[in-house]
């Protein structure tokens, strides 16, 4: 089998993730090794076969549009870890 | 008599007598926690006060009046902790019930504590939770199984009548096969997901963990039917699971699958699973051979796919709204980093790391889309199998349970003991486990689980045969030794 | 030697994001509704709670549905919802439920018509071309939270956070700013008139993105494309649009070159400048949402968005020219307001002058409209009785002075034109004999402008006509008294 070599520093990066150098070695590696036993997949043969999204082969599930009443903000932000007149607060969004 | 180990159906004469009330059945409980979780750290949060107030008002007249039922950290239960056994989610208050929470409410059972699990329920042995492992009550040193273990550890040892759990590629049957006690999951779509903290929104079910089969057929009747806030509820009729458990076996023809009984499995596993397969044929059942030739597949594609849902499901937890953030960030992309480096323990990291990478761009192809054809061939193997026979027999897992820290820094010896389990969320049917037999020789006697898989919404037939199998082998009526 | 504007030519595609009009958000309850508290339309489902699932809004589909419809887009009988995985703090769930490969519109195309390029642009040649700009698709997704920035921190609000948001993206077709100006006008026109969105671009909701590079004329490659956000009217993109492209060619005609970036307009400096130098790189990781099921538009959906349907504005102004013979100008703005529309074809009905019923509605109805505060919807003159007052004009009955205050009589108490005219004794003089006796009247008091007349002074008989509408307290029809006094002086 060949190697794999995920690019844990990248990927992590994506998954908004910081990691040590020390996790992207460790990580590198057993991810690597998961891989590496995935593989085996590549090789099978699946034309024509369809993909399974959903056990059940059901479709068009939806709601009415019917409003139902909110929550209060005190409640929506009773989680917040920071909250300021009723908004929720974080360090500065750079665009 | 300890109300704490009795079952269901004793505990309700008994309520309905007036011989006992609710909150007996709490007081009961609540010993048996104070004396045993500091050993086994099966529940993580428990509110007596609130329970015992909702014990008081309980209606009697219910299915599952006065009954409590634990429950797993990962489903929500308006105004305790939600915390998924994750630092991320320290100091959550959950704003809403889950629907089988409703469900349970409105069936008169009264929902009771928070129990230990893997963070995010990703796990197969309950040590990545945050508030550290949840111990096996048959051998303290050894895992409970996950992902669900404090749900089983707690019901095997009577700190729990009944308990809630979540079955994502085996968390419910493995850690009841480990802790010797009944663990169903159901059809996808039999049981609403809305509530329950998702890890991989296509495979995870709610399930009953239970001391006897016939418990798990009340609970499940109670938490089962279609919930509007969940598209991927089916809306089908729920059956009364518990009132056709006793049609016995005779007549019934069960498949067992070649490729469940591989190298390397343990040998008690496979004697005890034998056996087991022996004693129903005896009791009148047909034995098949059948084969599911995918199944070696299962392992590769569910550690595609329930990643790849995972790394989106969890994408969330970043400190905005909810839940632990890090205090030192200079800006918002760094709040992020920091707060899901800080929250996520190790394991789950892993998996976020593998999930964005599978969908990752130019992989999406090669990995997700492959996996569901694979899952694709998989359903078509259960169902040409179930064309054949009326459930399928297979140990739950392919070994005991093993010591704490044993394969921790071992993923893939972790994850290759799921192959038994996982290949019916992928195919989205049913699955019991139930204790056929425990282990011998020298050190703990570890009890051992049989898994029965039905066909889609057929759960009624695979609590029919293992609770046939209960009622005629003495294996349920081991308790651990605490 | 700065380059020639002439020598390159822009080439620009839009990304248009519409909020669609739905009572409740796309995947929960809550309601949606501009300029609430902050987070006081929440709701776990819009916060991104753990554990909550995602119901969509069947009505907000079906009019996404209808405005593909309305647009001349194919609609695919399967159709799904996908994750866009990225992380932003608007989002609460860091991903956005939207569609990927099997969006519910695709294709189609929206007709540019003169009068909804600017104003100064509407006697150039491309207004006149009936250009034709093309769409790509146009998908459902959710709409994101709004954030404030302050010194260090930013402060977020999820009251817009899962509004459902159609996604109408074109291809590369726009070759103007004007171009892009007619594309949003005529676009905005029909989503408000099919009642599918209320676009309004200073509430946000309706924004658009512009994708936009220059070429050398002639050249079949593509430049180098800059997107411009942050616009927040239709005249904001034309301008953006307009700076932008003088920017590149300068760069160009310097011998520079132009990077790929996301470019902010400032409208109050009128210049855009670079938001994100560096492009992040976009793995947005779409998968299909595992919580939601397939969509079927064979299954009731589409049938239901046929039944929507209106015509065109641009079909309608056509058809109004055709049949009506107003002018093209006329048919436009009265095909651009729906209910004025209806209120013109009502009292058009078996009218022997449409054209002068769209003259008087677009003259004296809309302003006495204006000036008193009211639209048309609730305009105290019923369609027939317009009709009516035009036909009295027509027939003679009443001059275009008296019609006048009977029209302010109809928008005052609502009665009808002939019973006004009755009642004011304001039926006109066309009795040949009366008015002649009042002709020789006039004549006979003003020798001087008779002979003046007579005299090859025309403007004598104007005097001569408006002293017999005198005599005739404003009766006599002015074209028949004209005409006497011109036969009267003559035949002397």
């Amino acid at each position: 089998m060949g190697t794999v070599n995920i690019d844990v520093a990248y990927v992590a990066h994506l998954a908004r993730l910081k990691v040590t150098q020390e996790e992207v070695e460790a990580f590198g590696g057993q991810l690597d090794g998961v891989l590496r036993h995935i593989e085996a997949l590549t090789r099978l043969d699946l034309a024509g076969i369809e993909p399974t999204a959903h056990a059940a082969p059901i479709h068009n599930v939806f709601r009415a549009d019917q409003p139902r009443p909110s929550i209060p903000p005190s409640e929506a932000l009773s989680n917040a870890p920071l909250a300021a007149n009723d908004l929720f607060i974080t360090p500065k969004i750079v665009e | 008599m300890n109300l704490a180990l009795e079952p269901i159906s004793t505990l309700r004469a008994r309520l309905r007598g007036r011989e006992i009330c609710p909150r007996d059945i709490l007081a009961a409980i609540r010993e048996r926690v104070e004396e045993l979780n500091l050993a086994l750290n099966a529940y993580v949060h428990h509110d007596w006060d609130a329970a015992m107030a909702e014990a008081d008002r309980a209606d009697l007249s219910l299915p599952l009046g006065g009954i409590p039922v634990a429950i797993k950290d990962v489903i929500s239960v308006r105004g305790q902790p939600c915390t998924c056994g994750s630092r991320i989610l320290q100091g959550h208050v959950a704003l809403y019930d889950a629907t089988v929470i409703g469900n349970l409410r409105r069936s008169g059972a009264i929902p009771v504590g928070r129990l230990n699990m893997d963070e995010f329920a990703m796990g197969s042995s309950n040590e990545n939770s945050f508030y550290g492992p949840c111990r096996n009550p048959w051998d303290t040193s050894r895992a409970p199984g996950g992902s669900s273990g404090g749900s089983a550890a707690a019901v095997a040892a009577g700190l729990a009548v009944a308990a809630l759990g979540s079955d994502t590629g085996g968390s419910i049957r493995q850690p009841a096969a480990f802790c010797g006690c009944v663990g169903l999951k159901p059809t996808y779509g039999r049981v609403s997901r809305y509530g329950l903290v998702a890890f991989a929104s296509s495979l995870d079910q709610i399930g009953p963990l239970t001391r006897t089969v016939e418990d798990a057929a009340i609970v499940l009747g109670a938490i089962s039917g279609h919930d509007p806030a969940d598209c991927t509820s089916v809306d089908t009729g729920v059956p009364d699971f518990a009132a056709s458990l006793g049609g016995g076996v005779r007549g019934l023809r069960f498949g067992v699958p070649k490729e469940y009984f591989i190298p390397g499995m343990d040998p008690a596993v496979e004697r005890a699973v034998r056996a087991a397969i022996d004693h129903l044929a005896h009791e009148g059942a047909e034995i098949v051979e059948i084969s599911l030739p995918h199944t070696e597949h299962a392992i590769a594609s569910y550690y595609i796919i329930a990643p790849a849902e995972a790394s989106s499901n969890l994408a969330r937890f970043d400190g905005v709204r909810y839940g632990h953030r890090a205090k030192d960030a200079t800006d918002v992309i760094d709040c992020y980093a920091k707060t899901r480096q800080q929250g996520f323990g190790k394991e789950v990291k892993r998996r976020i790391l593998l999930g964005t990478y599978v969908l990752s761009s130019g992989y999406y192809d090669a990995y997700y889309l492959r996996a569901q054809k694979v899952r694709t061939l998989m359903r078509r193997d259960f169902e040409r199998a179930f064309e054949t026979c009326d459930a399928i027999l297979t140990p739950t897992a392919p070994s005991p349970a093993f010591k704490l820290g044993e394969k921790l820094d071992d993923p893939i010896s972790m994850y290759l003991g799921d192959v038994f389990t996982i290949a019916v969320n992928m195919a989205g049917i049913c699955g019991i486990s139930l204790p056929c037999g425990f282990t011998g020789g020298a050190g703990a006697r570890l009890p051992i689980g049989l898994q029965i898989i039905g066909k889609p919404f057929d759960e009624a037939t695979i609590l029919r045969v293992a609770h046939h199998y209960e009622q005629t082998t003495p294996w349920h009526r081991e308790r651990p030794p605490l | 030697m700065s380059p020639m504007k002439t020598d390159y030519e822009p080439v620009i595609g839009l990304e248009v994001h519409c909020q669609v009009r739905t009572r409740s958000k796309m995947f929960c309850g809550c309601r949606t509704q501009f300029g609430e508290a902050p987070n006081a339309l929440t709701c776990p489902v819009c916060l991104g709670h753990p554990g909550v699932l995602p119901v969509p809004n069947r009505e907000a589909i079906v009019r996404t549905i209808q405005t593909g419809l309305l647009l001349s887009c194919d609609i695919d009988e399967f159709c799904k919802f996908d994750r866009k995985n990225y992380f932003y703090p608007d989002m609460p769930k860091n991903y956005q439920i939207s569609q990927y490969d099997m969006p519910l519109c695709r294709g189609g195309g929206v007709t540019l018509d003169r009068f909804s390029f600017p104003k100064d642009a509407q006697d150039s040649p491309c207004a006149a071309a009936r250009k034709r700009v093309r769409l790509t698709r146009i998908h459902l997704e959710e709409d994101v939270a709004k954030s404030t920035h302050f010194e260090t921190t930013s402060g977020i609000d999820f009251n817009r956070a899962g509004t459902p948001l159609m996604e109408i993206v074109t291809e590369a077709d726009i070759a103007s700013p004007e171009e892009a100006f007619a594309f949003l006008t005529a676009l905005r026109l029909m989503l408000v008139q099919a009642g599918v969105s209320d676009a309004d671009m200073e509430k946000g909701q309706l924004r658009c993105d512009c994708n936009v590079s220059v070429r050398p004329r002639g050249q079949r490659a593509f430049g180098t494309k800059c997107e411009i956000k942050n616009m927040n009217s239709i005249s904001g993109v034309r301008r953006a649009l307009a700076y932008e492209i003088e920017r590149q060619i300068e760069v160009l005609g310097a011998g520079g070159r132009i990077t790929q970036e996301t470019r902010r307009w400032d409208d109050g400096i009128g210049q855009t400048s670079t938001m994100r130098s560096k492009e992040e790189v976009h793995d947005y990781r779409y998968f299909p949402d595992p919580d939601l099921m397939p969509i079927k538009t064979s299954d009731g959906l589409l049938d239901e968005a046929r039944t929507r349907l209106i015509e065109l504005p641009i079909d309608r102004a056509d058809r109004y020219t055709r049949a009506f013979e107003v002018t093209e100008y006329d048919a436009s703005v009265l095909a651009s307001d729906l209910d004025m529309a209806l209120y013109f074809e009502r009292a058009s009905s078996g009218a022997s002058n449409p054209k002068g019923i769209a003259n008087y509605l677009l003259n004296d109805l809309l302003s006495a409209l204006t000036s008193s505060g009211k639209v048309i919807a609730d305009c105290p003159v019923r369609p027939e009785a317009l009709r009516d007052l035009v036909s009295l004009i027509d027939g003679g009955k009443i001059n275009s002075k008296q019609a006048k205050e009977v029209f302010k009589e109809m928008f005052e108490t609502g009665a009808a034109p002939a019973d006004i005219v009755k009642s004011r004794g304001l039926e006109q003089v066309s009795d040949t004999g009366a008015i002649e006796a009042l002709a020789r009247q006039a004549i006979d008091a003003h020798p001087g402008p008779a002979q003046d007349f007579l005299d090859g002074k025309a403007s004598a008989l104007n005097f001569l006509t408006g002293q017999v509408m005198k005599l005739s307290k404003g009766k006599a029809n002015p074209k028949l008294a004209s005409d006497i006094i011109e036969r009267l002086l003559r035949s002397r």
